[in-house]
């Protein structure tokens, strides 16, 4: 027999493997219609989300939910690559740039919270009780001095915008304290930005929900130094796929999830979700501020933190919205 | 995180395992399922080229070996985020919605551990080649015959290969985390549970996985030491 059989016998033998365990992959068994919400890491990493899957799948049981935990900017750029149904994101900026390219319709407010300078017990650089604004000059200071550290998530998240945002606020070039030695950047989630922070005995910014959930936990030591106010907002928004754009988007499903997570049951759950634990709501609910004028204050602060145009969406955003607006 | 801490993460891992955690067993299960289907792949595809390039002399074999010996070290992080372009539902092959799934992942591991198994058989098959060739020959053997017995010599070296690369594609992370995105109850595995669930409180669960890995990818281990001996007892039946 000729050598070249035996390639021949070879190639066979493994075209036919091949082919079975192709067929093998395809024989798994799929969930049906399955939305994938791409999220950012803070409202994945509390737990949040998933008593928020459980009770949507319960009440449209044709539906699976899956959610990936990134940074806001990654969330929105795994939905632009049409790997995402919709996304749940924390940074008016980059989602109005979401709407204006024309991938994201139908954008709902749905929670808020407050972002917290965080940092050491014994506050070296003397933050505590400071605004903002003074706190991140008195880091910087005691930065450059060499007797802090910041810590940056550093990832393009939400957070990570916020923090730039307020870096200028307070007159500070953020490229020119990036390169300093005082100034780390994590490049990674919230939790384990926290656990660096908490490692060098650094400041960091992050969302009240994880620092609360970490610091219960033990995970980390870190004292909260700066409180809530106007300038350290965090709301969250739900936006739909365009499915004129992304045309492998689903919308339905994307469109149901979004209408679940302003309803009653879930903006209840919001107000109650982490209070037993923490001692206060990890994610404060939108729709009941929005509409029964409790605080106007508090309302008007968000507005013009997060409102395009003086709106949630302008119409020029919404496609099929249905009642979404009321 | 202190001592306490451990030793507590540490009781509550092992209590996980012995009552048989459902979140446990299902992750551990999906990990070996993966890993399983990726070595199928892998071996079907790896043994016959290995052999082919390791009893045939051709133009370029040195230049193939080089290539599929330097791939052994290809970073599952950088395999992943090739992957994870062509499959994106933008992406080239967005088509086959293999993103976000355990085929997916599957896929990507077994072209992970392809070079291993096509090096490791080639380099079995050429060693016993030459001594073996020649003496079939003598005894009137035809090319295919002599082939067949060359293979037949060389299986527990492509056996251990084969092991060498599951345990590559068990223990791997970048391609799990990458193209699986760590989704609850459809792509989480073990190591995607240990690097991104510790933080989120599951320690007890990351410490059960982390032994269950380590118990699994040992046994492996030994049973590679010992695969010389269980394949010539097998054979003792031809």
């Amino acid at each position: 027999m000729k050598g070249l059989t035996t390639t021949q016998l070879a190639l066979i033998a493994a075209a036919i493997v091949v082919v079975a365990a192709v067929g093998a992959y395809f024989l798994y068994p799929r969930p049906t219609t399955q939305m994938i919400v791409s999220t950012t890491t803070s409202l994945y990493e509390t737990g949040l989300l998933d008593v928020l899957k459980q009770r949507f799948e319960q009440k449209n049981p044709g539906y699976n939910v899956s959610f990936i935990s990134q940074g806001t900017g990654k969330a929105i750029d795994t939905a632009k690559r049409g790997d995402a149904d919709m996304i749940l994101v924390h940074d008016p900026p980059q989602e109005l740039a979401f709407l204006n390219d024309g991938y994201g319709v139908n954008r709902k407010i749905i929670a808020y919270n407050f972002f917290i300078i965080v940092g050491p017990i014994s506050d070296p650089a003397g933050i505590s009780g400071k605004s903002p604004i003074e706190a991140l000059e008195a880091i910087k200071a005691a930065g450059e001095e060499g007797s802090v550290f910041w810590v940056s998530r550093g990832d393009n998240s939400g957070t990570h915008a916020k923090e730039q945002r307020m870096w200028n606020a307070a007159g500070i070039n953020y490229t020119e304290i990036r390169t300093q030695p005082w100034y780390l950047e994590a490049g990674t989630g919230m939790t384990a930005t926290l656990q660096l922070a908490d490692q060098k005995d650094a400041y960091t910014l992050s969302d009240v929900a994880s620092y609360l959930k970490n610091k219960k936990q033990g995970n980390i030591q870190l004292a909260k130094l700066v409180e809530a106010g106007k300038d350290t907002l965090n709301v969250y928004s739900a936006i739909a796929c365009n499915p004129q754009k992304l045309t492998s988007a689903k919308f339905d499903a994307a469109m149901a999830f979004i209408k679940f997570l302003i309803s009653d049951e879930v903006q209840e759950l919001f107000d109650n979700f982490g209070v037993a634990d923490y001692g206060e709501a990890l994610f404060k609910p939108w729709i009941p501020l929005m509409t029964s004028g409790s605080n106007p204050e508090l309302k008007q602060w968000i507005e013009e933190y997060a409102y395009f145009e003086e709106s949630e969406c302008p119409s020029r955003f919404r496609y099929n919205p249905g009642n979404l607006y009321g | 995180m202190s001592l306490e801490t451990m030793w507590e993460g540490l009781q509550q891992a092992i209590h996980l395992i012995v009552t048989g955690d459902p979140a446990l067993v299902e992750i551990t299960l999906r990990s070996l399922q993966v890993s399983f289907y990726a070595i199928l792949t892998a071996s079907a595809i790896g043994v016959p080229i290995g052999a082919v390039i390791g009893l045939k002399e051709f133009l370029g074999k040195r230049l193939v070996k080089t290539i599929f010996t330097t791939l052994i070290g290809v970073p599952t992080v950088s395999l992943g985020l090739f992957l994870y372009l062509l499959l994106s539902r933008s992406g080239p092959l967005g088509f086959l919605q293999l993103m976000y799934t355990i085929q997916g992942i599957s896929i990507g591991q077994a072209l992970l551990v392809i070079p291993i198994i096509v090096s490791f058989t080639t380099s079995a098959t050429e060693s016993r080649d030459i001594r073996l060739r020649d003496l079939a020959r003598t005894l009137g053997a035809s090319e295919l015959e002599t082939s067949i017995a060359v293979l037949r010599e060389a299986s527990s070296a492509i056996a251990l290969a084969v092991v060498a690369a599951f345990n590559r594609a068990f223990a791997e992370l970048g391609i799990a985390l990458i193209i699986g995105a760590n989704i609850r109850g459809l792509t989480r595995v073990m190591t995607t549970t240990i690097a991104l669930q510790n933080a989120m409180g599951e320690t007890a669960l990351c410490i059960a996985l982390s032994i269950i890995l380590l118990v699994i990818v040992f046994a492996l281990n030994i049973l590679t030491g010992n695969i010389g001996a269980i394949v010539n007892t097998l054979r003792k039946d031809y």
